[in-house]
């Protein structure tokens, strides 16, 4: 079980959050881009053995939006912060 | 060069057990490896062996070698739950599994091997009117391709699994009603892998063990040439990744990215019981089922862990959460004792159906975004070495190119038992 460090509340387990699926860039212009660009940013998240930056909701305590930096091996996480 | 396969049948053991078994030959064979081949399959999975078995007996192609990182059946073929089933929503998916259905019906004959198979029926019990709905609509499609599903009221349900005794009017999720598949079964893991090798190897090709692709490799004009290995170089003009997990691993090797994310599924097994429980029981809102094997063991599918993972082992939150969920609808399970505990990681793709393509380098297939993979193994073999043989899909797995994701033309599936 992940302990997520929650800027508000501090050391949670993973049972009071929910996940919401990789970090992305801000959305792009569509019509900016490449359609090759646009496909990549709707539908390549990076999948390393390594660390990704993920959104993680913490749904049953303060509420707030995190984004976590977790390696998809160890499972240890970098930083916790609010927001993007 | 192509051996004659030993023919099993309850005549031989006889034979073989009046010369107390000394005479048995070896089930596949282990040639040296060499430089070249017509074909790479990368993965002795389920995937990987049966393609090489397709490729073989349907397309008479048999210089090709199946390389293979750990041992012959260590890989995700034996961390699943052996669930087969073709009750899935799209009209993509669900010929394709209503064939892989088929296909493993006819298995234990065709590959001379006994596979175990054992019909079961799948009874999924509904606990919220968005399930219930979301069986309804799946039922209307798949009504057109011979598929079952078949209603039945929660009375039918509890003569049908006695030990389901949760779940009553005054429980957080009161059961609503069941919808019943047919079609389901069961199956002896171990033997699918070892069946589609012993064919396959009898056909003439050649299976590697612990022979790890470390690195794709391109030739001078963009093209796959090869896969590099700790035992060596190995060249041919096509390569087929079928490496459930880690096939963003090694396209990423020659710069190609996928619509994958790799993620960890939950299972486990308990100590074997006498029978009670006959048929496969899915519990798609609690996120949890179950089914007994011959042994007696019940063997529990859990959901997957939150977020992209790379490990094979279970998480606490994960298996805590499965057993609470189990024990509302089984309390008589709170006694049972859990013996053994396993992972295994599937790469998921964007809209969650497989992916069997060609990619944008040339002679490079993937065979990959199999979530409930184990149930697609034949039909997904059968057209993995299709595209291998001959350059196009066949019809069942058309659908499944990368070109839908160039076109955002989605097959969005949710067929997956656990997804929530």
């Amino acid at each position: 079980m992940l302990l997520i460090d929650c800027p508000f509340c501090g050391k949670r387990t993973e049972s009071e959050f929910a996940y919401g699926g990789p970090a992305l860039a801000p959305r792009p212009d569509p019509a900016a881009l490449t359609d090759a660009e646009w496909v990549d940013w709707l539908t390549v998240p990076p999948n390393p053995l390594g660390w990704v930056e993920e959104r993680w909701w913490h749904a049953r305590g303060c509420g707030a939006w995190l984004t976590l930096r977790r390696h998809t091996v160890t499972h240890e996480i970098a930083e916790v912060r609010h927001g993007r | 060069m192509v051996s004659v396969m030993q023919r099993y049948s309850a005549l031989s053991l006889l034979r073989h057990a009046l010369n107390g078994h000394r005479n048995w030959q070896a089930a596949w064979r282990s040639p040296p490896l060499r430089d070249r081949y017509s074909a790479i399959i990368v993965g002795a999975g389920g995937h990987g062996l049966a393609a090489a078995y397709y490729l073989a007996k349907e397309h008479g192609i048999t210089d090709v070698a199946v390389l293979e990182a750990g041992w012959l059946g260590g890989g995700n073929v034996a961390r699943n739950t052996v669930t087969v089933r073709s009750n899935y929503m799209r009209d993509e998916s669900i010929p394709f599994y209503v064939r892989s259905v088929d296909l493993y019906d006819g298995l234990t004959r065709d590959l001379n091997f006994n596979l175990m198979q054992s019909k079961r029926t799948m009874i999924d019990v509904l606990q919220t009117w968005g399930m219930v709905r979301d069986r309804r609509r799946r039922r209307l499609i798949m009504d057109i391709y011979g598929s079952t599903y078949q209603d039945i009221s929660v009375d039918e349900l509890r003569r049908r699994v006695p030990l389901l005794t949760g779940g009553g009017p005054d429980s957080r999720l009161p059961i609503l009603g069941a919808a019943v598949h047919t079609d389901a079964s069961v199956n002896r893991h171990d033997a699918v892998a070892w069946g589609y090798a012993r064919a396959a190897d009898a056909l003439g090709v050649e299976i590697h063990q612990k022979t790890p692709v470390t690195q794709l490799l391109r030739g001078p004009d963009g093209a796959i040439s090869g896969v590099e290995t700790p035992r060596g170089t190995v060249r041919a003009p096509i390569v087929a990744l079928a490496v459930s997990g880690h096939t963003t691993t090694l396209t990423e090797t020659v710069g190609l990215r996928l619509p994958l994310r790799t993620i960890n599924l939950t299972a486990f097994v308990s100590e074997p019981v006498k029978p009670a429980l006959d048929v496969i029981v899915n519990c798609p809102d609690l996120g949890v089922y179950l089914s007994q094997s011959d042994k007696g063991e019940m063997v529990i599918g859990g959901a997957p862990d939150l977020g992209q993972s790379f490990r094979r082992d279970i998480k606490q939150g994960v298996f805590e959460h499965t057993v609470a969920m189990l024990l509302e609808l089984f309390p008589a399970f709170r006694r049972l004792k859990l013996l053994r505990q396993w992972g295994g990681h599937l790469d998921m793709a964007h809209d969650a159906s497989p992916i069997v393509s060609k990619t944008d380098i040339p002679g490079l297939i993937v065979s990959a975004g199999w979530w409930g993979g184990y149930k697609a193994i034949p039909a997904g073999g059968a057209g993995l070495a299709h595209l291998i043989a001959t350059g196009r899909p066949d019809p069942l797995t058309a659908p499944f190119g990368l070109n839908r994701f160039r076109h955002l033309d989605y097959v969005v599936e949710t067929g997956t038992t656990t997804a929530r």
